[in-house]
């Protein structure tokens, strides 16, 4: 899995590419978690148009990231969501608790 | 790979692979195997494949093998020949290294729920990622309660497994079977030792796993009721053979008179007339 962060200012979009699983989500966390408590950043977008697959562990990076914009009151959004990872998150009754957003762009604008 | 046609007894029932699963390469393959303790034959020749995302269900009388085929399934039991491929490995004679990447693959309900009553049921859960991934300990804790939401047992990761019904435990048991996203399942006996109501319960969770995630299932049991619910596939095996494999309509409508009795549920019938235990004592 690689990982690219774009950073405009308090705004960063973090690019995935490859699979999700419990070897890889480790530096998807750590990514996401750092936008927030050490750059301080108010807008995180997560583009997983190259991801095929998310295991629970992903999924859990993904809880972790949204539970830390909500401590401090920054927004967390997903967009490109595939097949798989959207399957993923709607059985574990998670799609509805992360915004989703179809493209980078969509989410910009929201 | 050619889907395997082992039907023994002869009522030209085809066991070949599910239509959805023709072209695909089986995810365990076991050939050949032969397991025997001294001079006695657990398993006999049982050559068995499970094509990915099928539930397959070996049946079996209590002493037929069953157990002893999941256990080497599991990688657990060194067989006097054979061999177990599983993900492309053979299990037999796979080093440490392969065999830990087969098991990481392979999440496993014991039937007797095998908790750690020390440790509470979220600590039980969670101790396959604790001991197979640098996870930090928040991702951790989030999965836990994922999988224990998966299995219906929301709330109870604080409890110890003491303080849950049988039911509960069997849950929690297949919530640390999920802990690591497996590909493959292997129940031994999900219902053992269930009232029916609860049984059932574990009966639709089984259900649901195969349908929610295309997990590969395998299953040992000898409840048919439950079998034919939740089967793709079914094997018979009896003293350590393979009578036959095939899809639950083709084992309901099995021939052979030994299938034909587990079906039925009809008692096996004694020679009450035997009084050969008599002999060998001086009148």
């Amino acid at each position: 899995m690689d990982i690219n962060v774009k950073r405009d200012g308090r705004r960063s979009i973090v690019e995935v590419v490859g699979d999700i699983d419990l070897y890889s989500s480790p530096a998807l966390r750590e990514t996401v978690l750092d936008l927030f408590r050490k750059r301080g950043q108010k807008n995180v977008i997560v583009n997983l148009s190259n991801v095929d697959y998310i295991d629970s562990s992903g999924v859990a990076s993904l809880v972790e990231g949204l539970q830390e914009a909500g401590k401090r009151s920054a927004r967390f959004m997903l967009v490109g969501l595939q097949e798989g990872p959207r399957r993923v998150l709607e059985l574990t009754l998670l799609l509805n608790v992360f915004e989703i957003h179809s493209t980078e762009e969509d989410a910009l604008q929201a | 790979m050619t889907p395997n046609l082992q039907t023994r007894g002869g009522n030209g029932a085809d066991s070949r692979a599910l239509p959805h699963l023709l072209g695909n390469e089986p995810i365990i393959a076991v050939r050949g195997l032969e397991v025997a303790y001294g001079n006695r034959y657990v398993l006999r020749g049982v050559d068995l494949d499970v094509y990915p995302g099928e539930t397959m269900v070996i049946l079996g009388a209590s002493g037929s093998g069953k157990s002893t085929l999941l256990r080497h399934i599991e990688g657990l039991g060194k067989p006097s020949s054979g061999t177990i491929m599983v993900k492309g490995v053979d299990i037999c004679s796979a080093s440490r290294k392969e065999l830990k990447n087969v098991r990481r693959a392979m999440g496993v309900s014991f039937q007797s729920a095998a908790m750690f009553n020390s440790m509470t049921v979220g600590d039980n859960v969670a101790l396959p990622l604790r001991e197979h991934t640098n996870l930090a300990e928040s991702t951790i804790r989030l999965m836990t309660k994922m999988k224990l939401q998966q299995v219906g047992l929301s709330g109870v990761e604080d409890l110890y497994p003491s303080q849950l019904s049988g039911g509960m435990r069997k849950r929690a048991s297949v919530a640390r079977a999920l802990a690591m996203d497996p590909e493959i399942l292997l129940f031994d006996e999900p219902s053992a030792g269930l009232d029916p109501i609860i049984a059932a319960g574990i009966d639709e969770l089984i259900l649901h796993l195969k349908k929610a995630f295309k997990m590969t299932i395998v299953i040992v049991t000898h409840e048919m009721q439950s079998a034919f619910l939740i089967a793709d596939r079914m094997c018979m095996l009896y003293q350590g053979e393979i009578l036959a494999v095939g899809t639950v309509d083709e084992i309901r409508n099995h021939r052979h008179p030994h299938i034909r009795r587990f079906v039925d549920r009809a008692a096996n019938r004694f020679d009450k007339s035997d009084h050969s235990y008599l002999t060998g004592f001086e009148s």
